[in-house]
């Protein structure tokens, strides 16, 4: 890199930004929290229909720069963003983007189950409802009926849709903010520690559902278990203090990484 | 010895047994602070307790019955035809011993015995001195109050020996007590605890005793006037110059009272209830941090005036301006400048009374708000809805028995509300349905039956109570619910 003019580096970057196969690119993206920088610098790129695993010790960074790929960042007060990210080459922070439209296309799920305090049947309609994507009652029926499939929850639920979300079991209802994630139909679904909150099976059927979406949608996760993302990812990259260490393909990650932070942590030396 | 000096030194002897009982923990202990079972502090605190807690409750006994004893041992020596008395005078006349037992004390001996012989002499001897008697003394008083005063200085005497015996005795048993496996911190805890549990029985007795006065006095009201005459009675006229009319003829209807009172409370809710919620929302979900630092306080200031301060506003400001404007608009509209809306009236009450409850809704239901969980939130802004639509449909919803929790404490508030009423709101007891037109509630109603020179046995006066009661229980139904409400939305996200 370092022999290459200026011009050419400029070159080399939108090509890659052109390039279909990246779904998202983040290039030189810091977080400041007020006066507090959490991260630094750090470009990755995220591959269309590929889940990406973000791991690195507690504090490094992870959930902070998973919430500027749909500007969650924009909810916390006194939080500033620097960079440049992409979704499909527009950049996502240009004022002329329409961040409700972008939250509808790049969906998140979080670490605590948060289903709102209504049916199920209204925790999934919450959001074909807000951005109109049912004409008719049947076809929000259908939409709801789809996404519960997806996450493999409509068996469980398919004769109580009228009952609380909040009823369900912690498992269930991480499956219902996912069922209701894809209910808008996203392009890309964020997940931040998703299955911290469950018990090994509960685990083991988000895990699979992960499987099954790669083929449809794109996938970063963030995750504290080495295991599961070695399971459930094609790509990961490692945090540390702020920054991004090394990005690669999941299976070197794990057997032969680059960096020597990389591999300590994944030996469990630190974090 | 006075009882100040008393109770100083019994606080004195309680802090040397403190010093005592910790220097005997400590040397118990050797050094070593773990063969005791409590800290030092704890065993000398015990000691304090022991000598200081029996003997102040002794003294309070004596305080109480020791009057009362010698109260009555004089008056079984009156002679025959002073206890033929009634009970007022007797009670006069033991007032009158005590003035000249007083007197005495201040009398030298030489002028003592001159008075004894010559009781007439007695008013202006004590004059002399300033003591004031109110009539001529008769014989049987002076020997009456010399009586008075050696009891009362034997009492004294016996008080004080028997409060610092067993101020000493009760520090000298506890300081007995203390061994290394005395459990000293736990009986601390158990005193501390029971002054607790005192002092909140306090706080429920005195609502208890509050209660059950009201009641009797309404049960008075209630044998004069049938029940049913009150709760549905529409017509309000207690009648109250009538001179030498039986105290029946008055008509004390309900109705009316509670009509206004309601009605009242319902503009005041109109105001107060969109203008705070909207408010409550503004600062929890919109406002920066620092137009939150500023506007909570100022609000909370709001909620700080006193009412009557809100009466004067609604008596001076809003309802002369309400009445000009209307004849302002009523003039523009037909040429007659005649006023549609009454100085006083059910608007000028409901409009100012709704101001004064605008920091009620808004602090109750900010604190609501924000108590609603920011995953919720979050979820719903990561689906892509925006702001407001995340306030309308999910923290609202999930906030909403909060809020009706929040708005029917302001609605008990408003019922109970006085000052502001009494200045605003008019005091004709009427049924009708305009705003424009002056009402009243059951509070004004409370206010001008006490109020003046009156005896507390006519009906007149007792339907106060009766009407106390009524509001009191309408408002604790009010609340409970509120609370039950309110409770129960805790629990959804805990
Ligand atoms: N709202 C906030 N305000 C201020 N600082 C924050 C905020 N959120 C995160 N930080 C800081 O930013 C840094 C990164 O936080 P982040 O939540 O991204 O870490 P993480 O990698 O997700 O950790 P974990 O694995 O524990 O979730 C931390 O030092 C944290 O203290
Ligand atoms: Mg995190």
């Amino acid at each position: 890199m370092n022999m290459m003019t200026e011009a050419a580096v400029e070159k080399a970057l939108d090509q890659r930004m052109n390039d279909l196969s990246y779904k998202m690119i983040g290039k030189d993206v810091s977080v400041y929290y007020g006066e507090k920088r959490a991260l630094f610098d750090v470009n990755l790129n995220v591959r269309q229909n590929t889940v990406t695993a973000l791991i690195g010790p507690s504090g490094c960074g992870k959930s902070t720069f998973l919430r500027t790929l749909n500007r969650m960042n924009d909810t916390i007060d006194n939080c500033r963003v620097t960079g440049r990210i992409t979704l499909d080459g527009d950049d996502i922070y240009d004022p002329s983007i329409d961040v409700v439209e972008l939250r509808a296309r790049v969906g998140m799920v979080f670490q605590k189950p948060n289903p709102f305090p209504k049916s199920i049947y209204e925790n999934i309609s919450y959001g074909p409802r807000i951005h109109g994507l049912a004409r008719s009652k049947a076809d929000m029926d259908q939409i709801v009926e789809a996404s519960l499939q997806r996450a493999g929850l409509w068996n469980e639920v398919k004769d109580r849709l009228q009952e609380s979300g909040t009823g369900l079991s912690g498992g269930q209802q991480q499956r219902l903010c996912i069922a209701r994630a894809i209910a808008v139909s996203p392009e890309v679904i964020l997940m931040d520690e998703p299955c911290s909150a469950l018990d090994p099976i509960a685990t083991a059927k988000v895990e699979e559902l992960i499987h099954e979406l790669r083929s449809n949608y794109t996938i970063v996760i963030v995750t504290h278990s080495m295991q599961q993302a070695a399971r459930v990812s094609q790509r990961t990259a490692m945090f540390h203090l702020g920054q991004l260490v090394e990005e690669n393909d999941t299976d070197k990650m794990f057997t032969n990484p680059d960096d020597q932070r990389t591999q300590d942590y994944i030996m469990g030396r630190f974090g | 010895m006075t009882t100040s000096t008393l109770l100083l030194i019994t606080a004195a002897i309680a802090m040397i047994g403190y010093l005592a009982g910790s220097r005997r923990a400590l040397s118990l202990s050797g050094g070593r602070s773990s063969s005791m079972h409590s800290r030092p502090g704890y065993y000398g605190s015990f000691v304090a307790i022991w000598s200081a807690l029996p003997a102040a409750l002794l003294l309070g006994v004596w305080l109480v019955a020791a009057p009362a004893i010698i109260n009555s041992s004089i008056r079984s020596e009156f002679p025959a035809e002073v206890k033929a008395q009634s009970q007022a005078s007797q009670g006069l006349s033991f007032g009158m011993i005590e003035g000249i037992a007083r007197g005495m004390r201040a009398l030298s001996a030489e002028e003592a015995a001159q008075a004894e012989r010559n009781p007439a002499d007695l008013r202006n001897l004590m004059g002399a001195r300033g003591v004031a008697i109110a009539g001529d003394p008769e014989a049987y008083m002076i020997k009456a109050a010399n009586d008075l005063n050696t009891m009362n200085a034997r009492s004294n005497l016996l008080r004080n020996i028997a409060v610092l015996l067993v101020a000493v005795g009760g520090a000298a048993l506890a300081y007995r007590l203390i061994a290394p496996r005395f459990r000293a911190r736990n009986r601390v805890e158990s005193v501390i605890l029971a002054s607790l549990v005192v002092a909140s029985s306090i706080a429920i007795l005195t609502t208890v005793g509050i209660i059950a006065s009201m009641l009797t006095e309404a049960t008075h009201f209630f044998a004069r006037v049938p029940a049913h005459e009150f709760f549905f009675g529409t017509v309000w006229d207690p009648r109250f110059a009538a001179a030498g009319a039986t105290a029946s003829e008055g008509q004390f209807g309900l109705i009316p009272l509670l009509l206004g009172t309601l009605y009242i409370g319902f503009v005041a809710m109109l105001f107060a209830v969109p203008i705070g919620l909207f408010a409550a929302i503004y600062m929890s979900e919109y406002a920066s941090q620092r137009v939150r630092s500023i506007t909570k306080p100022l609000l909370e200031v709001l909620a700080g005036i006193p009412t009557i301060v809100y009466g004067f506003f609604a008596l001076t400001t809003v309802g002369p301006f309400l009445r000009d404007i209307s004849s302002q608009i009523h003039g523009l509209a037909t040429g007659d400048y005649s006023n549609f809306i009454q100085a006083q009236s059910v608007l000028t009450a409901g409009f100012v009374m709704g101001i004064m409850l605008i920091p009620y809704v808004s602090s109750l239901s900010d604190d609501i708000i924000t108590a609603v969980p920011r995953a919720l939130r979050d979820g719903s802004l990561g689906l892509g809805a925006t702001r407001s639509e995340t306030i309308k449909r999910v923290v609202l919803p999930a906030a909403l028995p909060g809020i009706v929790g929040a708005i029917l404490m302001t609605a008990s508030r408003a019922i109970g509300e006085t000052m502001i009423v009494v200045l605003a709101a008019g005091v004709a007891a009427r049924i009708q349905l305009n705003p424009f037109e002056p009402m009243t509630t059951v509070t004004v109603k409370i206010v001008s039956q006490l109020t003046g020179d009156l005896e507390f046995t006519s009906p007149q006066t007792l339907v106060a109570f009766a009407l106390g009661i009524t509001l009191f229980i309408i408002t604790l139904c009010l609340n409970i619910y509120a609370l039950y409400i309110v409770r129960k939305y805790r629990e959804q996200y805990e």
